[in-house]
């Protein structure tokens, strides 16, 4: 095969073939291409204000490492004027986040940044290994997503800090707009799919900028800035492998690699269709960490909380919206065990009245900000200090 | 003939070089030296196909396979880098290999 041109510059030998519209770039374009959409993404939503303070949630692998280096240059050459900071969460996992770490503080020099570490220990009296000792490997997802997301929030309140970057991509909100799609779980689609999340006076406000940017250009992009990540496993998710959101993803990919952005888009546009119109983003239902397990599997699993809390929230509105028809009243055709009967729906005939949404209030104990009575890391620590791992939240 | 026989036995080295994760597959060592036949049992030219079956056969020692290929082809999810251009660009599985030519397989799937 004779080599392919870069389209952009016409010179140079063209080594990346981009999965959103196939064109073929060399190194130097695709950095340049790169980094020039994540800045387009950074101000048409309007990320950041002037001498605002970012830590960015770091993991020390590549969508992190890749978010750090992209924030870098870019608050340099187009002068964002932003103060940015790293900030890592250290499950206590041996021989996992220990890697891990060691490569952040590695990026904190290369990228010249103030590092913040906060251990689940410190914060929770607990670390992964000792939860997984107490409740065993089943389940530990749960705990240990639900402990990162206030952990980060923590982590920055302590260093004053209002806004935290994650490195989702755009695969990862594909995923995620899969994975609630296929649970039929609307409003969670809604507030996956948005840009920034939380924000509202005291608490901390996300963002996620790689939010359109491909896996594939995420790792290609560090691969030719040769960028220093670790990628391992999370120890206690060797299933993670197998994430079938993830594996659908990346077969779509294969086939169609538009897929992943046409997902992304087709999740913003439903959310629009919502009671709430996708306002109703509130960091404490963010599905995933931050890149802490590396799966699909890991990532439902951490949600199964938030999902139960999220669905028996949602119920009022559910029911207010629609009205159900039991089979009781339909007279019966057929009498066969093996045909299932569907649930009709009425559609409709008037407007809804005003929608319940949810409303943030403080955790009684930790005074964190929460939906329930209780936060979800202090029910979850409530069970495990009694040394209880089977915990049913009540709505 | 002569120039078959020489040709059935014809090697070429390449460099191999895992990352992304994939390295845990592979012993935890990233390069890997690798000679193979020029040749296929057909007596077509060794492509990228056929490398990646001879890594699952010769090179690989850990047992899951399917972390590397799945349904006789390389999983998805999983980037290969032709003397660092995306192989999308060189044909893909396609690419018939050259003495000292650097294949990097990189995976995307892990936590980040």
């Amino acid at each position: 095969m004779p080599p392919t041109t870069c389209v952009r510059c016409q010179t140079n030998k063209a080594v990346v073939k981009r999965p959103k519209n196939h064109h073929k770039l060399c190194r130097d374009c695709f950095i340049a291409v790169f980094e020039d959409e994540v800045h387009h993404t950074i101000v048409s939503s309007k990320l950041f204000y002037r001498g605002e303070k970012v830590a960015i949630g770091a993991s020390g692998g590549k969508d992190s490492t890749v978010l750090a280096s992209v924030l870098k240059t870019l608050n340099e050459r187009h002068d964002y004027g932003l103060d940015l900071v790293l900030l890592s969460i250290d499950e206590g996992i041996k021989g996992y986040r220990d890697d891990s770490l060691e490569t952040v503080k590695r990026n904190a020099v290369q990228y010249d940044m103030p590092l913040k570490i906060v251990g689940y220990d410190e914060l929770y009296g607990w670390t992964m290994d000792q939860v997984v000792e107490t409740i065993g490997k089943k389940g530990n997802c749960t705990y240990c997503g639900v402990f990162r997301r206030q952990a980060l929030d923590r982590g920055a309140k302590t260093l004053e800090i209002k806004h935290v970057v994650t490195g989702h991509n755009a695969d990862d909100v594909a995923e995620t707009v899969l994975m609630n799609l296929l649970r039929g779980d609307l409003p969670r689609l809604s507030r996956s799919t948005s840009i920034v999340t939380g924000g509202s006076l005291n608490d901390v406000k996300r963002s996620k900028p790689l939010k359109y940017a491909y896996e594939k250009e995420i790792v290609l992009y560090a691969h030719h800035k040769k960028l220093d990540y670790f990628s391992t496993e999370c120890i206690y998710s060797p299933e993670a492998f197998r994430g079938t959101a993830r594996s659908l993803i990346k077969n779509l990919e294969k086939v169609r690699p538009s897929a992943i952005l046409d997902i992304v888009r087709s999740g913003e546009d439903m959310a629009r269709l919502t009671p709430d119109k996708g306002q109703g983003a509130c960091a404490c239902d963010e599905g995933e960490g931050m890149g802490g397990c590396g799966s699909a599997d890991a990532k439902t699993s951490g949600n199964d909380l938030a999902q139960m809390e999220a669905s028996l929230k949602e119920k009022p509105t559910a029911n207010g919206l629609e009205t159900e028809i039991t089979s009781n009243a339909t007279p019966k055709v057929i009498d066969s065990d093996d045909v299932v009967k569907l649930p009709i729906r009425q559609r409709r005939s008037k407007e809804p009245g005003p929608v319940q949404l949810q409303t943030l209030g403080k955790c009684v104990k930790c005074g964190y900000m929460s939906s329930q009575a209780m936060c979800q890391a202090c029910t979850l620590l409530e069970g495990l200090n009694k040394n209880r791992p089977e915990i049913s939240i009540e709505g | 003939m002569a120039s078959t026989t020489a040709d059935a036995t014809a090697q070429i080295s390449i460099v191999v070089e895992f990352s992304g994760g994939l390295e845990m597959l592979f012993s935890d060592v990233r390069r890997h030296a690798v000679t193979l036949p020029a040749k296929d049992q057909d007596g077509n030219p060794s492509t990228i196909a056929y490398l990646i079956h001879h890594l699952c056969a010769h090179v690989m020692k850990d047992t899951r396979k399917e972390l590397f290929v799945l349904d006789g082809h390389l999983r998805p999810g999983i980037l290969v880098l032709i003397n660092d251009a995306d192989w999308e660009l060189e044909g893909e599985e396609e690419y018939e290999l050259k003495s000292s030519d650097n294949i990097l397989f990189v995976s995307t799937l892990h936590g980040g």
